[in-house]
């Protein structure tokens, strides 16, 4: 059972109320309102259910096959043909400068679309993921002569890209990498370029004849360490069409995400062409990696959204023993329909209310982005930028880590039936699974905000969100339809700043350790507060909407609050114990 | 090559239509509206055909209160070339309000064909091309599952109980479509975008010299169907042919 309507009227109101009028207000914008967005968005979403779900389950069960004598790939049936199509609907282009054959659009298009292709096909949507990021990446560290060569042909799907990180013994840790790439003599900016990579997404298949990876390599006089970094473009085929030895060696056999190619990329002396300053590789990679890190997080957002519409068109069908309530029994047949049992709506609106809170959270974010790329004043760009940087981890983090528990709990309300093939949810649950791990595992996204994003600039991206939490408790106080709402999002916001200063600055400081061992649940409690405050806004928006559309949203805001928010109690009470009984015992005990 | 086409709103077949208390209106609260998709396969249809004959136009016109702008603009992403909406008070649209519409639309106009799609989904009538047709004394071919344009006509296979009817007629003419006549594209979306500066002319009833009376139609009551009976499992073919016989009196 593959169920999924793109939840267009949700995503209107989170933007709304995550302020994209400000957005739509730019000039470069001034064709893209919310009616514009959202009309494009509703047709894209008819392209996602109609055409790229429908691969989901086959691509899933047929996977992608490597041929070990010609080192190649097949997709599975039917992706190939998806491609072109995906291709031809210019979805992927949309966001990219016209002088390279984009369309300008605001990226808040591309974010909020990337919530709907990755909830109907992950696989399939990590493919076009990849070029977008290398794109990003060239767009800003490629030279005049990279971006006219290559620009073109990524945008408009004609080539895909990958990039190149993981090698067999440096996953995590980059600055151990060994790749060597050696200057071709008597050609400028020419390198040879030799090594294993691993972990390499889309690194080889059929849907297009080249591939453009984005490779770090060192160079021969490089700085130990992520100093001595650098990137480099290699593609598969070259200029006049001869191939380049970056060959696949094998798959990954993986627990989800099967059409999706999990490539051994070995270079052999491969031409490649340096991206930015030698030993910069690590600024060009972060580029690409910092997009990427946002749109895994949107994953989470995505696979909750598809196993929360299938676990209840599962649950109105299913009738499964009698109301609590007699007055709620329906006599004429033997059971009633399980919506009535509360434990049976606890799940579901578990997963309801945290993934409207997860995409308040990505569409105050995808407005933020479009602020900081396009609004007129320096200080304003900085200020959004900043609060960007500060929330990439936590939106990777937490998003893709309750987004697993999401379809885990879809999958609960649905009984039996939730754990068979026939109703999908094992394949996305499989499928969300990764995503808390790649891209910079969800610790390594917590260590990220504690160790770099928080103290960056002495602390001023914390103090500006918390100025704007402050604000608005402030100017809502008063307003009595808000009931206890302000009232919990002062809570939260004063339970975060207590552990930031009290417990975080003061033990970590000391400590290292100390931040190890809490900047998970730390990453946690920041992005319920966040949430809260975002939830907060909507809610006020929900009163001023009105009618049912308004007042379903209230209550699905009301059992955030209620359910979901006071898990910061128990992640401050865990924050507080510190390291010491993770640390007690001796390395022989564990 | 000059083809005009429909694009009606109905609400969207994944919605769940809802009668009001009464039964004499439908609730539409919390129900989605899209183009019929008959309509969308007649769209898809023009668009290739003046395509194919390297010039022409391809005029979208749709009927209601302004929301049906979506579809017009839904039409002019596919790629139709410009927009006409008649706006009115849809509880007074029947299909002999329509008829008459279009009728003047088309003498307005002068097309060499006019596509649409051989019923709406909302209200099941199948009248409007035939009316049309009637009035203007033009050539018809409904149902068309295949459609091949042949100087000034065309040859049109017609989906009949059964079996195919070919007919052949002279433009202008009016054909609507069915089912298999083609698969709609999707907008591309930089289309969507074009779309919005495309022109879209607005008018009324009266624009048109049509008076919209009280329709000819009186609908007199909606009601759901009829809820299906729940089923039975069966222990073994025996049992299962034995309640065919003898309770379902099927066979």
């Amino acid at each position: 059972m593959q169920i999924y309507k793109a939840p267009i009227a949700d995503i209107r109101f989170a933007l709304e109320s995550a302020g994209y009028s400000r957005v739509a207000a730019f000039e470069a914008f001034s064709d893209y309102d919310l009616d514009t967005l959202m009309g494009i968005l509703d047709e894209a979403g008819k392209f996602c259910t109609k055409e790229m779900l429908a691969l989901n389950r086959t691509g899933d069960q047929e996977g992608v096959k490597y041929d070990p004598v010609t080192l190649s790939v097949t997709m599975p049936k039917g992706f190939k043909e998806l491609y072109t199509k995906f291709c031809e609907g210019e979805y992927a282009s949309m966001v990219h400068p016209p002088e390279y054959g984009g369309h300008g659009a605001p990226f808040t298009l591309a974010f909020m679309l990337s919530e709907l292709t990755t909830a109907t096909n992950k696989s399939f949507s990590m493919c076009p993921g990849l070029t977008q990021g290398l794109v990003e990446a060239l767009m800003h560290y490629g030279s005049d002569a990279q971006k006219a060569e290559y620009l073109p042909r990524l945008i408009r799907g004609a080539v895909t890209g990958t990039m190149c990180l993981t090698e067999p013994q440096c996953g995590t840790d980059l600055g151990i990498l060994t790749t060597r790439a050696t200057p071709v003599e008597g050609r400028a900016g020419v390198y040879s370029v030799t090594g294993t990579k691993i972990w390499i997404t889309f690194g080889e298949h059929d849907l297009t004849d080249n591939i453009i990876h984005l490779v770090l390599a060192r160079l021969p006089d490089a700085p130990e360490g992520i100093k001595g970094i650098s990137t480099f473009l290699v593609p598969k085929l070259l200029a006049d069409g001869t191939r380049n030895p970056v060959f696949c060696g094998g798959l990954e056999h993986k627990m989800g995400i099967h059409a999706s190619p999990t490539c051994v990329i070995n270079l052999e002396g491969a031409e490649g062409y340096l991206v930015g300053e030698p030993h910069q590789g690590m600024k060009v990679m972060f580029k690409m990696m910092n997009a990427a890190r946002l749109t895994v997080g949107i994953e989470g957002i995505a696979l909750s959204e598809i196993s929360y519409q299938t676990a209840l068109a599962f649950a109105k069908d299913r009738r499964q023993m009698r109301a609590l309530d007699p007055a709620k029994q329906d006599l004429s047949a033997k059971a009633d329909n399980i919506l009535v049992h509360p434990d049976v709506r606890r799940m579901l609106l578990n997963v309801r209310a945290s993934t409207e809170g997860m995409r308040a959270l990505s569409a105050w974010i995808a407005v933020h982005i479009d602020v900081a790329h396009s609004h007129p004043d320096v200080k304003v760009r900085e200020e959004a930028e900043e609060l960007v940087a500060l929330f990439t981890p936590v939106v990777k983090s937490y998003c893709t880590e309750r987004g697993f528990w999401n379809v885990s709990e879809a999958m609960q309300a649905c009984g039996g039936a939730g754990y068979t093939t026939d109703w999908s949810i094992e394949q996305y649950l499989r499928d969300m699974r990764i995503a808390l791990i790649y891209e910079g595992t969800n610790h390594i996204q917590a260590l990220d905000l504690i160790g770099r994003k928080l103290p960056s600039k002495g602390g001023r991206a914390m103090m500006a969100f918390s100025k704007r939490v402050t604000d608005f408790i402030r100017e809502n106080r008063d307003d009595e339809r808000m009931g206890s709402i302000v009232e919990s999002v002062k809570e939260a916001s004063k339970l975060l700043s207590d552990i930031t200063m009290n417990t975080l600055m003061a033990k970590a400081a000391r400590d290292p350790e100390e931040g190890g061992a809490v900047a998970s649940s730390y990453l946690n409690l920041f992005a319920l507060t966040a949430i809260s405050y975002l939830l907060g806004q909507q809610a006020k928006l929900a009163h001023e909407r009105g009618g049912r559309f308004g007042e379903t949203k209230l209550k699905v805001i009301r059992f955030f609050f209620d359910k979901i928010l006071p898990e910061i109690h128990s992640l401050a009470a865990v924050i507080r114990t510190g390291k010491a009984s993770m640390m007690a015992l001796a390395e022989d005990e564990i | 090559m000059k083809i005009i086409v429909t694009a009606k709103r109905v609400t969207d077949y994944d919605s769940k239509v809802i009668p009001t208390a009464d039964g004499k209106a439908i609730n539409f609260d919390n129900v989605d509206f899209k183009m019929n998709p008959f309509c969308e396969i007649a769209v898809e249809e023009a668009i290739r055909l003046v395509d194919a004959a390297g010039e022409g136009e391809v005029v979208v016109v749709a009927m209601g209160d302004e929301e049906a702008t979506q579809e017009v603009r839904k039409a002019l992403a596919m790629g139709a070339h410009r927009g006409v909406l008649v706006e009115c008070d849809e509880s007074k649209l029947d299909s002999d309000a329509v008829a008459r519409m279009l009728v003047k639309l088309c003498q307005d106009e002068r097309p060499d064909l006019l596509l649409l799609g051989k019923q709406a989904v909302d209200g099941d009538s199948n009248q409007v091309g035939q009316l049309v047709a009637e009035h203007l004394g033009w050539p018809q071919a409904t149902f068309a599952y295949k459609l091949s344009v042949e100087g000034k006509g065309a040859t049109v296979q017609r989906e009949v109980d059964g079996g195919v009817e070919t007919v052949r007629l002279s433009f202008p003419a009016v054909i609507t479509t069915d089912l298999r006549l083609n698969e709609p594209r999707y907008p591309s979306l930089p289309n969507i975008m074009k779309a919005k500066k495309k022109p879209l002319e607005t008018m009324s009833p009266e624009d048109l010299g049509v008076a919209l009376g009280a329709p000819k139609v009186e609908v007199v009551s909606y009601g759901l169907p009829s809820s299906r009976k729940a089923g039975q499992v069966v222990d073994s073919v025996a049992t299962l042919v034995s309640k065919l016989v003898n309770e379902a009196k099927a066979l």
